[in-house]
């Protein structure tokens, strides 16, 4: 295991936090995690004793489950305890229910929620490690992560030796997307150049000076000649709120097809952080072209990530 | 019946921008009213207050206070409001209707003045609702409510959205010469957690743009307009809707506006950490809008400066960002931070007292705020220079949610007197 002294935080609350050599020294302990995971017995002691909750305000079923196999391949006892919205009204505020996860003295408490900075709201009121496993439109650094580690194993295929120089496209509902944001901030913060592609409607207020990023607002400019293309989930209740007139339309002029994926760099990667909606923000044919989708291997690269930071967040000597 | 006492307030710089004072002079009061100011001969029995090296001004003037009595006490009582007032050297309050039940009915009226009389330490003026229920549909009686005690109508805390019903009530207002006070905040504009800009995008929280405010007080103009109803604009917030202001009052449209202390010296990077106690309606705005609200301080565009005082118990404040509740208290910081203002050179020692005094007296048609002979002897003794820090845990009031804490700040109350009684002394 790689020993690094760089990473010595409490929580994981978000990419805006990390610094260059942070993110690069969680990449490499990732990547030698990736070793477990291909082992006949996908199983280390390496947090043994540990407990790990899963505290879940939102559905997710892939994020949920990467956390609760890295905690488990690396011996931590894990629980996992969804919080359906519904009993969330029946009155516990969100930080008692975190005081009573805490006097259970659990080492790492995992949460997704759907307001902006709840994560960091726990953070400042408890004593438990906190990482945010996504908090409303803020962040999603683990996502953010595993997406550097996908992009990072491909450069050299696309010909790039670092992340200088490359040019990223994040397309697609980006006003409401935290994958967006964290991956704006991890990227920018190793050098690529991020583009946001989207309908006006979709993009947030001031977000090239909030980010750093050029704004296009048509798919075609947008993805020509990205490195990295990256598709955004299109949630369906965006036809309410006016943000968008209809799936058809959407899919029209900013859904990812081949001929669109043809003005990008010939060997340009297609990402996504799923679920997808195929036939909205991509087609299946892209989907499953294995020439240019990265998608499932960011799944495989995502448990790797957990790993890493429960790692080095359960504070284990190396 | 026994005599009336005196009080002489001795060697202070008093300072009543009304009647353009401010010289250093005795003040005598006689029972609850101010008898001389400047040299009076010293009664046979009178009590003196030694004001050396302090100012004496006429106790301040807010003219948006949230009470929350009846309804809402565990949030502040009435008896908690004014205690906090006197802190901060307020000696009248006017108090907002969105309390349970809502000042919609004389009935109401009644239980405030009563409540206040009997707890209160400070003025308390109510201020009725527009529509009943603030439902922004039916109109208040007006009429009833103004021989109630009522001195300006507002459905605050709520919009009054529906175009018809504005143009209605500041019609109606006018059979009264009532002032109707609009919450400027389009409703479907202003769903979001803060301000609309490059704070909330990165913070990821929905944003509320400007226009949310200026959309609304542009059309209420124009409603001015057709009816000559007098309107004010509370919490003022953004420049445009402050140039929409200054434009209508250059007309001689009776249009007039406030400025909360929040908003002139926080701007949205206080929201930063999600803290929840720099969370209010509207929100704190960018450094464009608070240069504007500056400027229209100094240019005498703001009649009022008002803190929308705006208590909330802990487990109201202590939540996730976006789901906390809108205010923040000001009452105990509205003099020290509006000093700034003096400090900053964006206006005088005497302007700035002014929108704190007469000038909100004047828009509400209360005998206040001032130092004339005759007054109400409602008086603040503050030393403008001594220092301090703000800490939520030191306030007076029921709660803590001040977006001030820890702030250093110049300008100390000393003591305030309401009605010739002294109702708060520093250090006691």
């Amino acid at each position: 295991m790689l020993k690094s002294q760089i990473w010595n935080r409490k929580h994981l609350l978000g990419m805006a936090d990390l610094s260059r050599e942070e993110i690069i020294s969680i990449l490499d302990t990732a990547a030698s995690f990736r070793e477990v995971n291909r082992r006949d017995i996908k199983k280390v002691p390496t947090l043994r004793g540990k407990t790990v909750i899963n505290l879940f305000y939102e559905n997710s079923t892939r994020t949920r489950t990467s956390f609760e196999l890295a905690g488990k391949r690396m011996s931590a006892d894990v629980i996992n305890m969804s919080v359906a919205s519904s009993s969330v009204k029946k009155g516990e505020t969100l930080i008692d229910t975190l005081a009573n996860l805490e006097a259970m003295n659990p080492d790492v408490v995992v949460v997704r929620h759907s307001e902006s900075g709840a994560q960091e709201f726990l953070a400042k009121n408890l004593d438990a490690a906190i990482i945010n496993a996504g908090d409303g439109s803020h962040e999603h650094p683990t996502q953010a992560l595993l997406d550097l580690l996908t992009i990072d194993n491909h450069l050299a295929l696309m010909g790039w030796e670092s992340f200088e120089g490359l040019t990223v496209a994040i397309c697609g509902d980006v006003l409401h997307s935290r994958v967006a944001r964290s991956n704006a901030i991890g990227l920018s913060t190793m050098g690529a150049n991020v583009r946001f592609v989207g309908p006006p409607t979709l993009m947030p207020a001031q977000v090239e000076e909030a980010f750093g990023v050029r704004v296009f607002h048509r798919m075609e400019e947008g993805i020509k000649d990205a490195d990295v293309v990256m598709m955004l989930r299109l949630q369906q209740e965006r036809m309410l709120g006016a943000f968008l007139p209809s799936v058809r339309e959407y899919y029209e002029f900013w859904g990812l097809n081949h001929d669109r994926l043809a003005l990008a760099a010939p060997k340009a990667i297609v990402m996504h952080p799923g679920p997808m909606n195929r036939g909205v923000e991509i087609t299946s044919k892209v989907a499953d072209d294995l020439s240019h989708s990265v998608i499932l291997e960011q799944v495989a690269n995502g448990l790797a990530i957990r790993m890493a930071v429960l790692y080095r967040l359960c504070g284990v000597e190396g | 019946m026994k005599e009336a006492s005196f009080t002489l307030i001795k060697g202070g710089r008093v300072i009543d921008p009304a009647n353009g004072m401010d010289e250093t002079a005795d003040l005598l009061i006689e029972g609850s009213i101010i008898r001389a100011v400047g040299r009076p001969d010293m009664p046979a029995e009178c009590e003196v207050i030694n004001a050396d090296g302090l100012i004496v001004a006429p106790g301040l003037v807010d003219m948006h206070v949230h009470l929350r009595e009846p309804g809402y006490e565990y949030k502040e009582t009435i008896a908690g409001g004014t205690r906090a007032a006197a802190a901060g050297g307020v000696t009248s309050i006017a108090a907002m209707p969105n309390t349970n039940p809502v000042t919609d009915d004389p009935s109401v009226v009644g239980y405030v003045l009563d409540k206040a009389k009997m707890g209160g330490v400070v003025n308390v003026f109510p201020i009725g609702a527009v529509t009943k229920g603030l439902n922004g549909k039916e109109l208040t009686e007006i009429g009833l409510l103004i021989k109630a005690g009522c001195v300006a109508f507002s459905d605050d805390g709520k919009a009054i959205s529906n175009s018809s019903v504005m143009r209605r009530a500041l019609d109606y207002a006018k059979a009264f010469n009532a002032l109707i006070i609009q919450h400027a905040e389009d409703p479907d504009l202003s769903k979001g957690c803060m301000n609309e800009g490059v704070t909330a995008t990165r913070m990821g929280l929905p944003g509320i743009p400007a226009e949310s405010e200026s959309i609304l007080v542009d059309r209420d103009i124009r409603l001015v307009e057709l009816t000559g109803g007098r309107y004010h604009v509370a919490h003022l917030s953004t420049a445009g809707a402050l140039n929409s202001v200054e434009r209508a009052i250059k007309r001689n449209l009776p249009v007039s506006c406030e400025v909360a202390p929040h908003h002139f010296a926080l701007t949205e990077e206080a929201v930063r950490g999600y803290n929840t106690d720099a969370k209010m309606a509207p929100p704190l705005r960018n450094e464009n809008d608070r240069n504007a609200i500056l400027e229209g301080l100094a240019k005498g565009v703001v009649e009022a400066i008002a803190t929308d005082h705006a208590p909330h118990d802990e487990d109201s404040k202590r939540v996730e960002f976006c789901c906390a509740a809108n205010g923040v208290v000001g009452l105990e910081t509205m003099l020290c931070v509006s000093l700034e203002l003096v400090r900053d050179g964006v206006m005088s020692l005497s302007d700035c007292l002014g929108v704190m005094t007469y000038k909100p007296s004047r828009l509400l048609g209360i005998n206040r705020g001032t130092l004339s002979i005759g007054s109400p002897a409602d008086i603040v003794l503050f030393d403008e220079k001594e220092q301090w820090t703000v800490d939520a845990n030191e306030l007076h009031g029921s709660t803590r949610n001040t977006a001030f804490h820890d702030r250093l700040v110049h300008g100390r109350v000393k003591r305030t007197i309401v009605a010739g009684r002294t109702v708060y002394e520093d250090g006691q």
